[in-house]
């Protein structure tokens, strides 16, 4: 086993035992299980990052070139960016919604083949670590804002229902859950807009054409549209809560099949990225 | 020596037994003196609320202990013992502290995590000092209890859902709003409850206050009052899109607000979201209004109903109080059995071998050229010391184990000699200062 391969399953491990201790908060009420869950989290996210120096060192090039690599990849920003929204939020509930999440990423990731790619020339580009990296940070904030989304419709639910659950008490007010919303838009969307320019400039360079409408591209302009007409909505016509937080499931989904579906079901040019590449 | 508790509370008797049964906070010492004064007693407090009547006391003899007390209470009201029996419980030692740290954390109490019993503690405790019949075990045991009160209610959730129907009001708009300080609560009508509700959101960070009243003056008046505006009757719908939060409770027949109203109202606020509280019946808000995004709607029966939800979550909190609790009284009870007097002359004779041990190691290590029979001697010279010094007040202690003095110098020996016991008390700087300013 190549050391990025043992990195990464310890960075699992991590992820495993820090969304233990997240439940253990919400669902146990052991309010110190997540403190020490963040450190945990901390932990695995500086040896996920160490995975990814490893990988790149081993291959010779940015690794998000298979569906191993854009998943572990996607799992990292989706990690990193919740630790940042943490600093400024502190909500271990949304941890709770975020971290299986990343699990998720990291299982399906670990299950597909670990084998590299032959060193394509394409991917000599500098373009290329600078669009995927803007493209998953975009796509990282936006998945916190689906988790906020669900957040803010499951608590939305019991307030106007008038039943509570034992959920209720732990999920933070509409008011944070709707900020989150606003917050993750506002970095989100200018992310996501970079991402597509690069990738455009990318292909340029590369195939000589900015834009060549294949499925994935086609696809990423739809949820940009999405995410537009939704940032719209909010800052002219006050588009907030419950409207804002469909939205924001929407959108990732949109994303999620830009991301894994147009490979799947569609081909394209980016298709020699075997599912991951944007 | 047996902490004791003897008692009867809402659980166990109906009020006309409870009342017979109270003692007066205006004439507690002769009760308290005569309690001390029961043969086998020696520290006692008496709590008296009006749910619940308990004595707390030590004795050499629970079963003999507990006897008394039940005969005191019984003799003290002039009522027949067989009456009260069936509803007294009793309990002695390890039982008798957790039921006790049960009670001052409001794990017996009628509504669960309600702040009023510990400080009704609190002051039984301080009648008891003050008539000097709480001595040494009662005063840590107080303390003990007051710490395990104060660790349960920062460490759990236990008080921290509102049981009245007014306070929920406030933790509502607390779910919907980030901060209620910037939020502009509307008063519609003269409902005592909307006021206290009212006064609740004031006091949560509330600055902003309109009133509005068929009666200006009553509106003026009230508006005073939270230092906001009054607003005509006639006039409140056209500021409702300042409004956050509304508490209504008019004698209207029919609806003040309805539907088509409130949705002009969302448009022109940019949908943020608002909170209606309408405490009045008939109601005065259409109930369909709970159907539009961002209203959220209470009435009566709903603020009820939050309140039920709090009451089980608090429940679930009280698992986890019982928990600390276990904790804290595995701790307490091992400083209770620290003043028995056979483990404080064990460890009093431990300490000071341990100190000859030592000492007779370093006088061998610099002198080098002592013999086999001088260091013998020297081993028997420093255990004749020792036993020497330890003989007097080792007699002592275990003359003192038979009288009430006992407890005092076994503590007095574990401060002397610095022996080791798991400190029990907790805040108390703090909880002396409560009870003399009182």
């Amino acid at each position: 086993m190549s050391a990025n391969v043992l990195l990464f399953k310890i960075a699992l491990l991590f992820y495993v035992v820090a969304t233990v201790l997240f439940f253990m908060d919400v669902v146990g009420r052991r309010e110190k299980a997540g403190t020490v869950a963040r450190w945990v989290l901390l932990g695995g996210f500086l040896i996920h990052c160490a995975t990814l120096v490893a990988r790149y060192v081993e291959i010779g090039y940015t690794p998000v070139s298979n569906l191993y690599e854009s998943l572990s990849f996607f799992a990292l920003t989706v990690v990193g960016i919740f630790l940042l929204f943490d600093l400024r939020y502190r909500l271990t509930v949304l941890a709770a919604f975020v971290c299986p999440l990343a699990l998720v990423l990291m299982i399906v990731g670990s299950a597909t083949s670990k084998a590299a790619k032959e060193i394509n020339p394409m991917l000599d580009s500098w373009w290329f670590p600078v669009h995927v990296t803007l493209a998953f940070l975009g796509n990282a904030v936006f998945a916190v804002a689906f988790m906020a989304g669900i957040m803010y419709l499951l608590q939305e639910r019991m307030l106007k229902s008038k039943k509570f659950s034992a959920l209720y008490y732990r999920l933070p007010s509409l008011g944070t859950l709707d900020s989150i919303n606003y917050k993750c838009l506002s970095f989100g969307f200018p992310l996501m807009t970079m991402g597509i320019i690069s990738g455009a400039m990318w292909a340029e360079s590369a195939w000589g054409t900015y834009w060549s409408w294949d499925p994935k591209e086609t696809w990423a302009l739809i949820t940009w549209f999405l995410y537009a007409a939704l940032l719209h909505g909010r800052l002219t016509v006050g588009w907030r809560g419950r409207r804002a937080a469909i939205f924001a499931i929407i959108g990732f989904l949109c994303l999620l099949f830009t991301f894994l579906g147009v490979n799947l079901f569609l081909s394209g040019m980016h298709s020699f990225s075997a599912l991951g590449g944007r | 020596m047996n902490i004791i508790v003897v008692g009867l509370s809402h659980k166990t008797a109906p009020v006309e037994i409870r009342e017979r049964l109270a003692f007066p906070p205006t004439a507690m010492e002769a009760p308290l003196h005569a309690m001390l004064a029961l043969p086998g007693i020696s520290e006692g407090l008496i709590v008296s609320t009006c749910n619940r009547v308990e004595l707390y006391a030590t004795s050499r003899d629970a079963d003999a202990g507990i006897a008394q007390l039940k005969r005191f209470l019984a003799e003290h009201h002039k009522i027949a013992i067989e009456d009260i029996e069936p509803h007294l419980y009793d309990s002695r030692g390890e039982d008798a502290i957790r039921h006790v740290f049960r009670v001052a954390s409001s794990l017996d109490s009628m509504v669960i995590g309600e702040p009023q019993i510990l400080g009704q503690i609190k002051t039984a405790y301080g009648y008891a000092s003050e008539f000097k019949t709480a001595g040494l075990i009662l005063n840590r045991f107080l303390h003990k209890a007051f710490s395990v009160a104060k660790r349960v209610r920062t460490e759990t959730n236990i008080a921290s859902n509102a049981v009245s129907v007014s306070f929920a009001a406030v933790e509502l708009a607390r779910k919907i709003f980030t901060a209620l300080n910037d939020k502009t609560v509307l008063i519609i009508g003269a409902g005592e409850m909307c006021e206290l509700a009212a006064r609740h959101f004031v006091n949560n960070g509330v600055t902003s206050v309109m009133v509005t009243n068929r009666t200006l003056e009553k509106a003026e008046k009230l508006a005073q009052e939270f230092h906001g505006r009054a607003v005509p009757f006639s006039e409140f719908p056209h500021h409702l899109h300042q409004v956050d939060i509304i508490l209504t409770s008019t004698g209207a027949p029919d609806f003040i607000l309805g539907h088509k109203q409130v949705e002009d109202v969302l448009r022109l606020r940019k949908n943020k979201p608002m909170l209606m509280i309408d405490i009045a019946v008939p109601r005065d808000i259409d109930p369909r209004v709970n159907d539009l995004d961002n209203i959220y709607l209470y009435d009566v029966d709903d603020l009820q109903g939050v309140v039920q939800a709090n009451l089980k979550e608090r429940q679930k909190e009280a698992k986890k109080a019982e928990a600390i609790i276990h904790e804290e009284i595995g701790q307490f009870f091992r400083w209770l059995s620290c003043l028995d007097v056979v483990p404080t002359v064990v460890s009093l004779r431990k300490k000071m071998e341990e100190i000859r041990q030592r000492e007779m190691e370093k006088t061998f290590a610099s002198l080098k050229n002592l013999g086999a029979d001088e260091k013998k001697a020297i081993e028997a010279l420093t255990g004749a010391i020792i036993n020497k010094i330890l003989h007097q007040p080792t007699s002592v202690l275990k003359q003192a184990q038979n009288d009430a003095s006992g407890d005092s110098y076994v503590d007095a020996v574990r401060a002397l000699f610095g022996l080791e016991c798991p400190a029990p008390e907790g805040e108390m700087a703090h909880i002396d200062q409560d009870v003399s300013g009182k």
